[in-house]
């Protein structure tokens, strides 16, 4: 038993209702992560955000990018991300203005670029492209990474492992500095704040 | 209209204009790097988007959208790793009590 042709009492391709759900799904979450109050919820939302990113690359027929999208978003970097969070998370600091004073210039700004970025995509007219999605194939990805971008290949790998070191260094403890002490005590509310 | 080029970059833009909205307006470092993060994966939209539906350049999209990946990954370890950083030191994840980066 297969799908209707169109959705049922609405007439539209499944196709289109996927990328409707998708994207109300990620541009949602998304807008949840940045208006978000709690930042530990911010974080779980911007899981949901790259959830729906991974079903709108599935949908543009590029499941490796979809499954590239769950391992290294989902995956690793919410993950790094949530740690972070939870370092750095403190009770005591002003939590509750979440947005700098000049939020509602930052929106002007962004609302302006938006306008300004949609109407370069309407007004152009995209010679080259095609009515209709092509599929992309692992294998050809794999014969371009490994052929003609095999330099670039390399030098990212060698750029990830400097990131690792370079994190690794950046993030430890320094044994000199007498501020790592009071780390896991409580926190002090005179000195610190002045 | 999920068959049309637009739709796709359209929905990049809307993504990307979420992240810049908070990177100006959220004052967490951390935030500010999710918007980041919200950012990057607004452009690696609109470069499998163009992939797609471009026939000459369908495995290309996807192995720049990797490295974009990659890149973003590296980005993000370092950039978290320098929050906490300053963290040990002020005790703070919010942007505007770094006035100075020394006491």
């Amino acid at each position: 038993m297969g799908l209707p042709e169109t959705v049922p009492y609405l007439e539209w391709r499944w196709d289109d209702l996927v990328f409707l759900a998708m994207a109300g799904m990620m541009l949602g979450a998304a807008l949840f992560v940045v208006l978000g109050r709690d930042i530990i919820r911010s974080g779980l939302w911007l899981v949901l955000s790259f959830a729906g990113l991974a079903g709108i690359y599935a949908l543009l027929g590029s499941p490796f990018m979809a499954v590239t999208q769950v391992l290294v978003y989902m995956g690793a970097i919410s993950v790094l991300i949530l740690f972070a969070i939870m370092i750095t998370q403190s009770k005591s600091g002003p939590a509750r203005l979440v947005f700098q004073r000049q939020a509602w210039a930052g929106a002007v700004a962004a609302i302006a670029l938006v306008l300004l970025l949609v109407m370069a995509v309407l007004l152009t007219a995209w010679p080259l492209a095609g009515d209709q999605i092509v599929p992309q194939e692992a294998r050809d990805i794999a014969m371009l990474l490994f052929d003609d971008y095999l330099f670039a290949f390399e030098v990212v790998a060698v750029l990830l492992l400097a990131a690792v070191i370079g994190g690794l260094y950046l993030a430890r403890r320094d044994p000199d500095m007498p501020e790592t002490n009071r780390l896991g005590g409580p926190r002090g509310s005179d000195e610190d704040s002045a | 209209m999920s068959q049309s080029l637009e739709a796709y970059l359209v929905l990049s833009v809307l993504l990307f204009g979420i992240g810049v909205f908070g990177f100006l307006a959220r004052r967490n470092a951390i935030a500010m790097l999710m918007s980041i993060e919200i950012m990057l994966n607004a452009v690696n939209l609109a470069i499998v988007a163009f992939g797609a539906f471009t026939p000459e350049l369908a495995a290309q999209a996807s192995t720049i959208a990797l490295f974009v990946v990659a890149v973003a990954a590296g980005e993000a370890t370092v950039g978290l790793a320098i929050v906490i950083a300053i963290y040990r030191n002020r005790r703070t994840p919010l942007v505007d009590e770094y006035a100075s980066m020394r006491e």
